[in-house]
């Protein structure tokens, strides 16, 4: 049995007045590759908010495993508009800012942390790009410059935040392969409302619409998106690998 | 003999007062160019001029109530938008005109004659005085010990707040921090430009800087050498030729970013059309 690397129980959070997760009972364990499913504005964001600590939940608990999850073992790769693309920013400088939850206020970053990020830089098939501005990067270039800045510091917790966003269907499957490679050593939370795509990927899913059902196996079907009341669409791509996708 | 120390003296405050407001342009300037707070640092200048007008007014030192003015606006901009609601650029259009509006009453109020006013508005190099210099010496100490210090912190955040929040809780106060520093610095930079003109002192050396290099720190460096030669020309010129300072520097920084424009642009069309040929 994979050790838990955090679990919630009866946990409620809002936006202002607005309930956005209620009741929410959800465990990750070592290993999980999770899809998160579910309408937008359903509370997707907002679950990885709560596991970040950025939106606190005004009921329920939040436990993580001390022992393998300390907060700096969480990466992320949040939707691309957060940062501003035209920043005089390098792909170096924004790897390494993954680093920063290891640092004090005093930020230097040592010759081995240099040393990492040009690893990661390499191994995410960026070499030629360490030290271009980021307006310069195609879409899945720019994924990869966030998914690495997600990585550098060997999370054990791995949450992207509509990765599919960044459209590049040439580096899609390398993408989805990566991660593969990844989930051997980090447990991967996904977020996002494109099922038809991810759903060859993960290992389980979990519906988030206001309340969250997890469904411990890959297969999406139109009869439990109705029984767990939640209205997505159901994007099929050319080859979908093997999930079944019937009519919505 | 006279003149000769009269000249000494100028040359020493030219080339401090040029080092000291490149290097606090420089460092405020890129982070403002940088994050698009450009019309934001404008509205603050310009609200400042409601300390000066209090100042003369009231008898206090009217830097100090520049300096008042301008922290009180920069929050102000912060609380209008984000607390109540307004557009950020409305707050800013309301600040900026109500800070000119206040100065220009006070100033209208104070009894005498009131010398110093047009080198607040545009700059001159005749009231630039020695505490000015010590200011912006000091000024130039504490950004270049705080962005040296906080570098990352202040440039990640600044690239990205959402991500940095997931990291640090001290997100806020340094966003207020260095607001708050870059107030000080456009009013010590007053002296030199002048409240309408100061703003450009800070945008234009980050884009002359920004036509070479793309990496912040880069930009930095580049920012400071290009204000440095923009500052010190124009205060020359402006001293031999008997017109404003600020309005000299000003022009020459913009010749000297149209010229790296241009040159820019025809540099990389040979190189295009090179490439071409082979």
């Amino acid at each position: 049995m994979a050790e838990s690397l955090f679990e919630m129980r009866s946990l409620s959070a809002s936006y202002g007045k607005d309930v956005v997760l209620q009741d929410v009972d959800f465990r990750v364990n070592e290993s999980d590759f999770i899809g998160v499913i579910g309408p937008n504005g359903g509370g997707k964001t907002t679950l990885l908010k709560v596991i970040l600590g950025l939106v606190k939940p005004f009921k329920g608990t939040l436990y993580f495993n001390k022992e393998i999850l300390t907060s700096n073992k969480i990466g992320y790769l949040p939707q691309i508009s957060t940062g501003d693309i035209n920043y005089p920013v390098t792909v170096k400088d924004v790897v390494l800012s993954g680093l920063m939850i290891n640092k004090g206020l005093i930020s230097m970053m040592s010759q081995a942390d240099r040393k990492k990020a040009d690893q990661v830089i390499e191994e995410l098939g960026l070499a030629e790009l360490t030290g271009s501005p980021l307006n310069q990067l195609s879409g899945g270039q720019l994924q990869r410059v966030f998914l690495g800045r997600a990585i550098i510091g060997d999370p054990r917790l791995l949450l992207l935040d509509e990765p599919g966003n960044f459209v590049d269907a040439n580096f899609e499957v390398d993408f989805y392969d990566k991660l593969k490679i990844l989930n051997k050593s980090m447990a991967i939370l996904m977020v996002s409302h494109d099922v038809g795509t991810i759903s060859a990927h993960i290992k389980t899913f979990a519906c988030v619409n206001r309340y969250l059902h997890y469904h411990p196996s890959s297969e999406i079907t139109d009869e439990q998106l109705l029984a767990y009341n939640c209205p997505i669409q159901l994007i099929t791509h050319g080859e979908v690998a093997h999930t079944v996708l019937k009519k919505h | 003999m006279e003149e000769s120390i009269f000249q000494y003296e100028f040359i020493i405050r030219g080339l401090l007062g040029s080092t000291f407001a490149s290097i606090t342009a420089g460092l405020a300037g890129t982070y403002i160019v940088s994050k698009r707070m450009v019309f934001l640092s404008g509205g603050i200048s310009h609200a400042s001029f409601g300390g000066i007008g209090i100042g003369y007014f009231t008898g206090i030192n009217p830097v100090l109530g520049a300096a008042i003015f301008s922290i009180l606006s920069a929050l102000g901009v912060e609380f209008l938008s984000v607390k109540q609601k307004i557009r950020e650029d409305s707050a800013i259009g309301i600040l900026w005109a109500f800070g000119m509006a206040i100065g220009i009453i006070f100033i209208y109020l104070t009894p005498g004659y009131t010398p110093n006013l047009m080198s607040y508005l545009f700059g001159s190099i005749l009231t630039v005085t020695s505490a000015d210099i010590i200011a912006l010496g000091l000024m130039s100490a504490i950004l270049i010990l705080y962005f040296g210090i906080f570098y990352r912190t202040i440039l990640y955040i600044s690239f990205d707040e959402v991500f940095a929040r997931t990291y640090s809780p001290y997100v806020n106060v340094f966003k207020y921090i260095t607001t708050s520093l870059i107030a000080l610095t456009i009013v010590l930079n007053i002296r030199m430009a002048g409240v309408v003109l100061v703003i450009s002192l800070l945008t234009i050396p980050p884009n002359i800087a920004m036509i070479f290099t793309k990496s912040y720190f880069n930009i930095v460096i580049w920012s400071v050498v290009a204000g440095f030669i923009g500052t010190a020309a124009g205060y020359a010129i402006s001293f031999f030729a008997g017109i404003p300072t600020g309005a000299t520097i000003i022009f020459t920084l913009v010749i000297i970013w149209l010229i790296a424009k241009v040159s820019d642009q025809i540099i990389n069309k040979a190189k295009q059309e090179n490439k071409r040929d082979i």
